[in-house]
């Protein structure tokens, strides 16, 4: 229980890393749906191009 | 687009003399281009106070660094003027294809705008410094940051116009990529003035400013004529 | 010898290599930050004048970091591409823009977050803050003026210039409001005052960083396949590799 106290400093830490997880997190996500969009992109694009 | 092929028909100073005499005669004609900016200022200057309401002795602690922000604020609204018109009309890429030295181009006319609204900045900037309750011995300090800044200023103003010429909406996009680039300058600049206020010696935020202004007019007018390079291609 | 840079420049060639990358980077990166995160907060011992709230330092110190990493990363990608007009380089430029930016952004909220225990404040201008700061705004900036050309080709080169002249004005930035702050100094910062951390406070956070590096390269090869799909769409070889 000590681990999670921070020695007090508990409501700082925690959410620090807290943060930096989501962050780290939107990264990953956020590429992701990035490169889906691309692609969807790309294949409307050669829908077209087929036409 | 190649300017490669044409020669030029005057030399390089000789064209710059030339366009600096074109940008004045211009300016003359319209005078609202000149003014509008620096009745803006005085405007900014007047919100502070009415916003704050402050009294005259707290009023001029903050002195300097409203003088400073609504320096900064004005002079890019005046931004416009630099590239704006001469894109339009087409201007700007005749004296692209003219043969001549972007760079020099760039230089003729930036030194212009200086002319018409940095200079201008400062000679009114003891109307403001009254408003403000700078006391008359920092006057010269203020005066002496201001023309330095002010000049600074032109040139960051000429890197973000060069780069944003053309574009729709490009006065909000301007802002964004000049006010940082301009925060060094207020730190200084404001900073120069704050230390004769204080009665302490500004002399070093006066050197750091003019390295910093050394610095800026040295290496922008490349990036300036690189920016129009990139803007008017094609 | 060129052509051999020159082909491994090549869109697919970096569409290819990015993603056979990816899983790698990836792997390194989560054993990295785990092993940092496990290091950090179970073998570190407390410090002496901040307790257990100098362990934000293995959050902070990273994401600050890859801040400025990412930033160099984008104004030198942005160079080769003006240079050498290399487009896959602008590819790379744009990738890491909105990578480098959440650090920034991360960054300043660790440092606030870091502040309150420390200075008693959530914000203050302290040098190293304002200076992140304004680096988010010059993120910003880049940002915002590639999307606004018309023709993105340009908007690549228009942002490759503005990132340039953003790097030149970091140490600017920096050393000024240091200097400014000299000015201001009214609180006192509790830096962790020792120029050398002890081993078992040092180790966990190199290993962060490198977690943290790695991850931004897992991260900007997704992103640059993206990249490199929009600016290929036309070519053959792109609608063969999305026809599945």
């Amino acid at each position: 229980m000590n681990f999670w106290a921070m020695g007090g400093y508990a409501r700082f830490v925690w959410p620090c890393f807290a943060l930096a997880g989501l962050v780290l997190a939107w990264n990953v996500w956020s590429a992701r749906r990035f490169y889906a969009a691309a692609r969807v992109r790309a294949q409307r694009a050669l829908l077209m191009t087929d036409e | 687009m190649s300017t490669a092929d044409l020669e030029p028909q005057v030399s390089a100073l000789r064209a710059m003399t030339l366009i600096v005499g074109r940008e004045l005669r211009l300016s003359f004609r319209r005078p609202e281009q000149v003014l509008q900016p620096l009745v803006f200022f005085l405007i900014v200057t007047t919100l502070f106070p009415l916003g704050l309401s402050l009294q005259l002795s707290l009023l001029r602690d903050m002195a300097p660094g409203v003088l400073w922000v609504a320096a900064l604020l004005s002079s890019l609204l005046s931004l416009d003027a630099l590239f704006k018109g001469d894109a339009d009309d087409g201007t700007l890429d005749q004296l692209a294809l003219s043969g001549q030295s972007l760079t020099a181009i760039v230089l003729a006319k930036t030194a212009s705008h200086w002319l018409v609204s940095g200079a201008a900045l400062v000679l009114v900037s003891p109307l403001v410094g009254i408003a403000l309750g700078i006391p008359w011995g920092v006057f010269p300090t203020m005066l002496g940051s201001l023309a330095l800044g002010t000049l600074c200023l032109s040139w960051l103003g000429a890197i973000g116009a060069g780069l944003t010429v053309g574009l729709k909406r490009g006065n909000v996009l301007v802002s964004l990529v000049v006010l940082p680039l301009a925060m060094p300058l207020l730190i200084f600049g404001a900073g120069a003035t704050d230390r004769a206020a204080a009665g302490i010696s500004p002399a070093g935020a006066l050197y750091l400013l003019g390295s910093l202004c050394v610095f800026t007019c040295t290496l922008a007018p490349f990036a300036v004529a690189a920016a129009l390079r990139i803007t008017l291609e094609g | 010898m060129w052509t051999w840079f020159y082909k491994l420049a090549s869109p697919p060639s970096v569409y290819r290599t990015a993603t056979a990358l990816t899983p790698w980077f990836m792997t390194v990166a989560l054993i990295a930050i785990a092993c940092g995160l496990i290091g950090g907060l179970g073998f570190a011992p407390p410090d002496y004048q901040q307790g257990d709230a100098f362990r934000i330092i293995y959050v902070h110190v990273p994401s600050a970091y890859m801040s400025l990493f990412c930033y160099s990363a984008m104004a030198v990608a942005g160079a080769i591409g003006l240079i050498w007009r290399i487009k896959m380089s602008y590819a790379l430029a744009a990738a890491t823009a909105p990578i480098g930016a959440s650090f920034t952004a991360l960054a300043l909220v660790t440092g606030s977050l870091w502040g309150k225990p420390m200075w008693g404040t959530y914000w203050a201008w302290d040098p190293r803050l304002t200076s992140e700061l304004i680096l988010l705004f010059l993120y910003a900036g880049v940002m915002s003026l590639r999307p606004a050309f018309e023709d993105p080709a340009r908007g690549d080169r228009a942002a490759a210039l503005l990132s340039i002249v953003g790097f030149v004005n970091v140490p600017i930035i920096h050393f000024s409001v240091q200097w400014w702050n000299s000015l201001h100094q009214g609180s006192t910062i509790a830096k962790i005052g020792k120029p050398s951390m002890p081993g078992s406070m040092l180790w966990p956070l190199l290993t962060m960083l490198l977690g943290f590096t790695c991850f931004y390269a897992a991260v900007v090869c997704m992103r640059l396949r993206g990249e490199v799909l929009n600016r290929e769409r036309q070519s053959a070889w792109v609608r063969e590799a999305v026809k599945s």
